[in-house]
């Protein structure tokens, strides 16, 4: 009874919040999931990006407290049902080799921390690799098998499977040696004004992240939370997706999912949240 | 021989409010303002609130919060109010700022709505696709001047 109250109380806190504010991310509210796992939303910025950002923020600080609530809890987070069909498709054997993927990885929960660490380099040392790229690379070269469209369903599924693994741990890209040229043109796209609107990343997510364009609640941008169940698309959407409708936005010719300027963008992005828990999945509006 | 001289004094007469609007490339800016109207006429306030409030065209609530607009929901808080805009400034400041803020503000975020280019991977509206060609201006010189003849009546 008393843990109720005070639950209104912090309820009715919020919502006086964020009518006075506009300006918030969210105060005093901490991502927990499951009522178990603690996550990092808040953190000091990386010296690559200390420039740039006063304070690292999750995406999830500036969500309303019903969106809030829904990635607190996986029976209530819609995301957890497409990573129930990654899980599944993990031990599905497909294609000319007669294998899936936990024929050569075992369990998935070998993919621990990997998420964390992505965009990298791929073994060759000649190309940055995407999550995708990876899974797309063992359909085709090992399974005998397909690749999977860069934001169809079964590539979200299976991100977001992999994802949950490294839950908790802190995202932290290697953004030197050979990533280090990427991490560049990744940067110089982040503040370059495209389109007929000439907007950047910058002028929303770091000029601009807790104002409002109409009635979007601009963040940083993060990556933390990908993929993402987005509630307005109502399915997970993959990073390069939402690169794409954000370019799309100040009207101009975006870029493809995959592309080098795409995953190059990533390694940026994802360098700014350095220290941010990956969420393994988000949800967002 | 005389229908054809009626035909060409209708076509030129039909032409007429066309050259007086001022092409973007002739848009002369004073420290960011412009003197004169874009089209050689007043604008009308009414349709100028029609366009600020368009997505596809002004969307200038999408930044600025305007309390004359009660009834439009979701004005953003990007750039700043527009309440008292015409105690701020003038008309011809108004204009060039509506025409290509950058004149004011250097480095200004908001977009030029009174200018064709360049344009880096200029796309074709919110298609995501490229445009080849000059884009047209986002607003025409009319509705600039409309939306100059709402913002003048915006005082406090």
């Amino acid at each position: 009874m008393l843990r109720q109250g005070r639950t209104f109380l912090a309820a009715a806190l919020a919502v006086c919040v964020a009518g006075a504010a506009s300006a918030d991310p969210v105060e005093g509210e901490e991502l927990v999931i499951n009522g178990d796992i603690t996550l990092v939303t808040r953190v000091a910025p990386a010296a690559s990006v200390a420039d740039a950002l006063p304070e690292v923020l999750s995406g999830w600080l500036f969500r309303d407290e019903a969106t809030r609530a829904m990635e607190m809890d996986d029976f209530d987070n819609p995301a957890m049902l497409a990573v129930d069909v990654g899980l599944e498709l993990w031990d599905t054997v497909d294609g000319s080799e007669g294998k899936s993927c936990a024929s050569c990885h075992g369990d998935i929960s070998s993919m621990k921390g990997l998420r964390a660490k992505l965009p990298k380099m791929n073994a060759a040392g000649d190309d940055l690799w995407s999550m995708e790229n990876f899974i797309n690379d063992c359909r085709t070269n090992r399974m005998g098998a397909d690749a999977w469209k860069w934001s169809g369903s079964e590539m979200t599924a299976m991100t977001g499977a992999i994802s949950l693994q490294s839950r908790g741990m802190p995202m932290s890209v290697a953004i030197d040696g050979p990533a280090a040229e990427w991490w560049a043109k990744g940067k110089e796209m982040y503040y370059t004004r495209t389109g007929q609107l000439e907007l950047s990343c910058a002028n929303c997510h770091e000029d601009n992240y807790g104002n409002h364009i109409r009635a979007d609640h601009l963040s940083q941008g993060q990556l933390s939370g990908f993929p993402v169940y987005r509630l307005k698309n109502a399915k997970l959407v993959s990073i390069h997706n939402r690169f794409k409708g954000c370019v799309r936005d100040t009207r101009a010719e975006t870029y493809a999912e995959g592309s080098p300027e795409f995953r190059a963008l990533e390694l940026y992005v994802a360098s700014r949240g350095e220290g941010l828990s990956i969420e393994g999945v988000g949800v967002r509006p | 021989m005389k229908q054809q001289m009626m035909l060409g004094a209708a076509l030129v007469l039909a032409a007429l409010p066309a050259m007086a609007e001022t092409p973007v490339a002739e848009v002369k800016y004073v420290d960011g303002a412009i003197a004169e109207s874009l089209t050689g006429a007043p604008g009308d306030a009414a349709a100028g609130a029609k366009v600020m409030t368009n997505r596809g065209q002004g969307n200038c609530v999408a930044c600025h919060v305007i309390s004359a607009m009660p009834d439009v929901p979701f004005q953003g808080n990007i750039g700043p109010t527009l309440d008292g805009a015409a105690d701020r400034w003038t008309e011809a400041e108004l204009r060039g700022i509506v025409a290509d803020a950058k004149h004011t503000f250097e480095g200004s975020m908001m977009p030029s709505f009174y200018k064709t280019g360049p344009y880096i991977r200029q796309g074709d509206g919110y298609t995501g696709k490229g445009f080849e060609g000059t884009l047209p201006p986002i607003l025409t010189a009319e509705q600039v001047e409309d939306v100059v003849a709402y913002l003048v009546t915006l005082k406090e």
